[in-house]
């Protein structure tokens, strides 16, 4: 028989003081309500709320699900940055520590946001997996047309909570969208092209960005968001230079 | 029971977990009205927290072939209704010492009689296809195993629900059953969007809750032998391999990593809990995953580490039973209450894996089906999935 050799809050000495955004739908206005959570040794940002969910206030909302930076529901702003909560160390946080539901999406209530808005900027039909780049010396086995993996981007809404630019108009695509556009134009797998770049060539599209690089800081999934938009831009000019057909457009 | 002949049944089932939503997906499709309410978001109970594996049922058939056939038949049917939804590149199972070589013929032997297609390997094909394998390997079996997405897979069975007229509400939780005369007849809620409580009448209330089975049970006075089993997984940077791979032994700690994105998850542990809700990270098991892991593997020794967690398994079995949870089967069971406790309009569904989200509805769907006298095909092996995404999209 195995046994488990707990790191329980109890045993903790320790304590951080968190202040957790509050807002339930009906109330005038937001607050900050403060916890104090005992440290132990391994303790995560998603553990300390959901500490404070168990044993302090079961009527705080989270959005959670995998624990390991792969589904991406729980962003969040801590202390000003976006990160997830699950693959944050607390010890790293300093002792105040102030949580905020993520940017640039409407609030549900607390630390939850409606990711309606947020799926509703991209194109139609992106992709979910590609070819896998790892071992490329490996042969695929029979029956296997080749390894393929899923994409990196965890549709978490950091890139689009961190840019300077979506938050001041709601008109603009965003990072996470244009970047999934060019990983559609990289790997087309059926797609129609064409269309995707007429769907990022817009004032509000690939244009409105200002290259802060935000994006790219904050993204947990290594998509690089502000390079791909760069690409697309690339594109789109190169196009526009080469394409007959452009050259009449633009007269 | 008596229903009314005009308006479909109401179901409400509690818990958005995959079991909840390919429940709610099913008996959508049957023409029953379906409420389903979950205390935090889809998926964050068991369900997301799971080792992202499409179990090709191997791991399972020396010794619990119910589960090993489950898995290779709903393995099969999850590849044809969520299209694009996994990592189709399969699993490896690898003798690493002389006594995984004594496990191969009774492996081969039960996944034959399982129904599950094997090729067996020599070192140098295995090597060829997953160059990162422990080179002191003995012998490999290839399985179709998969990767999936533990969150996007199940959401895709609540998008298809959703917008098939399914009402679906996360962040509402049940407080209460309300029984009158041995009938359940409804839910107490709080919804922690508002803050304020409320009521929701049904006319059966399924309890959907895996590892918190016991507690809602426990509402309307009965018992439901679950036993929350949870186990330690390690996410490490890096892909370091492409197929699932599997140590080829009886189930033991650390001995499956399973490729995801850019990561390599290896898992797991198994103790047993009293509460799903307080479950700890053993630091001990954390490093079990290493140790063990390395042997598939000796890059796993110096990876980057990404997270560490506990997820809760929802296994089938009394207490006094198993120490650890590795004796209990993986198979799944329905508990119509009027059967076993003399309780009306309650059912409770559990056991069972993530990949057998499917069939542990449809099971449990036939039992309300006949409970509400009602013939209705299960529809749910042949229709296709909507894209996670429709979830997020107004219905």
């Amino acid at each position: 028989m195995q046994t488990a050799t707990d790191q329980r809050p109890a045993e903790a000495t320790e304590t951080r003081r968190f202040h957790v955004f509050r807002y339930k739908r009906g109330d005038k206005a937001s607050r900050f309500d403060t916890f104090d959570v005992p440290l132990p040794s391994r303790m995560t940002l998603l553990d300390a709320l959901k500490w404070i969910q168990l044993h302090r206030d079961p009527s705080l909302m989270l959005r959670h699900s995998c624990y390991h930076a792969s589904c991406g529901t729980c962003g969040v702003r801590v202390n000003g940055r976006e990160v997830l909560m699950c693959v944050t160390d607390v010890h790293d946080l300093g002792l105040d520590i102030t949580v905020e539901p993520i940017a640039n999406v409407p609030v549900l209530a607390d630390l939850v946001v409606d990711m309606e808005e947020f799926y509703a900027r991209f194109p139609d039909e992106y992709p979910y997996v590609r070819s896998s780049e790892f071992n490329p010396e490996a042969s695929a086995p029979d029956g296997i047309p080749a390894y393929i993996r899923y994409e990196d981007c965890i549709e978490c809404g950091l890139c689009l909570s961190a840019c300077p630019i979506a938050a001041t108009t709601d008109r603009y695509v965003g990072p996470a969208a244009l970047a999934a556009a060019q990983r559609m134009l990289e790997e087309p797998r059926g797609a129609d092209t064409a269309e995707l770049l007429d769907w990022a060539d817009e004032p509000d599209g690939v244009w409105r960005c200002h290259a802060a690089f935000e994006c790219s800081e904050a993204c947990p999934s290594n998509v690089n968001p502000a390079a791909r938009i760069m690409a697309l831009r690339g594109v789109l000019v190169g196009g526009a230079f080469v394409t007959p057909d452009r050259m009449e457009e633009a007269r | 029971m008596t229903v009314s002949t005009t308006a479909p049944a109401h179901i409400l089932i509690v818990g958005g977990g995959g079991t909840g939503g390919a429940l709610a997906h099913d008996l959508t499709l049957r023409g029953l009205k379906v409420t389903l309410v979950e205390r935090g978001e889809v998926t964050s109970g068991t369900t997301g927290r799971h080792h992202g594996l499409l179990h090709s049922g191997a791991r399972y058939a020396v010794g619990d072939q119910e589960s090993a056939v489950e898995c290779i038949e709903e393995n099969m049917i999850l590849r044809h209704i969520c299209p694009g939804s996994f990592e189709e590149n399969d699993g490896l199972f690898v003798a690493i010492d002389d006594e995984d070589m004594e496990y191969l013929e009774p492996f081969l032997k039960g996944c034959a009689e399982s129904g599950i297609p094997t090729q067996q390997l020599s070192p140098s094909e295995a090597l060829a296809l997953e160059p990162n394998l422990n080179p002191d390997l003995k012998a490999a079996v290839r399985i179709p195993d998969g990767t999936m997405d533990a969150m996007r897979m199940p959401l895709r069975f609540f998008a298809t629900a959703k917008h098939n007229g399914a009402s679906i509400h996360p962040y509402i939780e049940v407080q209460d059953l309300i029984v009158h005369d041995r009938v359940v007849s409804g839910v107490v809620v709080r919804d922690h969007v508002t803050g304020k409580e409320g009521e929701i009448r049904a006319d059966i209330v399924v309890n959907a809750t895996g590892p918190w089975s016991e507690r809602i049970a426990g509402m309307a006075g009965v018992d439901v032998p679950i036993r929350p089993s949870p186990g330690v997984l390690l996410a490490l940077r890096g892909r370091m391999c492409n197929m699932v791979l599997n140590r080829l032994h009886k189930s033991g700690d650390g001995d499956i990593i399973v490729p995801q994105r850019g990561l390599s998850v290896v898992g797991t542990s198994s103790w047993t809990v009293e509460d799903p809700d307080d479950l700890g990270v053993p630091e001990d098991h954390v490093e079990r995953m290493y140790q063990e892991g390395a042997k598939l593997i000796p890059a796993v020794k110096r990876a980057e580490f990404r997270a560490a967690w506990s997820a809760a398994r929802p296994l089938i079995g009394s207490r006094g039973e198993a120490d650890t949870g590795r004796e209990l089967s993986r198979t799944f069971k329905t508990f119509d209450h009027k059967e076993s406790d003399g309780i009306e309009g309650f059912v409770t569904i559990t056991g069972g894996k993530g990949t057998t989200l499917r069939g542990m509805a449809e099971l449990c769907a036939n039992v309300i089906c006949g409970k509400l006298g009602i013939e209705a095909e299960c529809r749910t092996r042949e229709t296709v999935l909507l894209p996670h995404t429709a979830y997020y999209a107004a219905a």
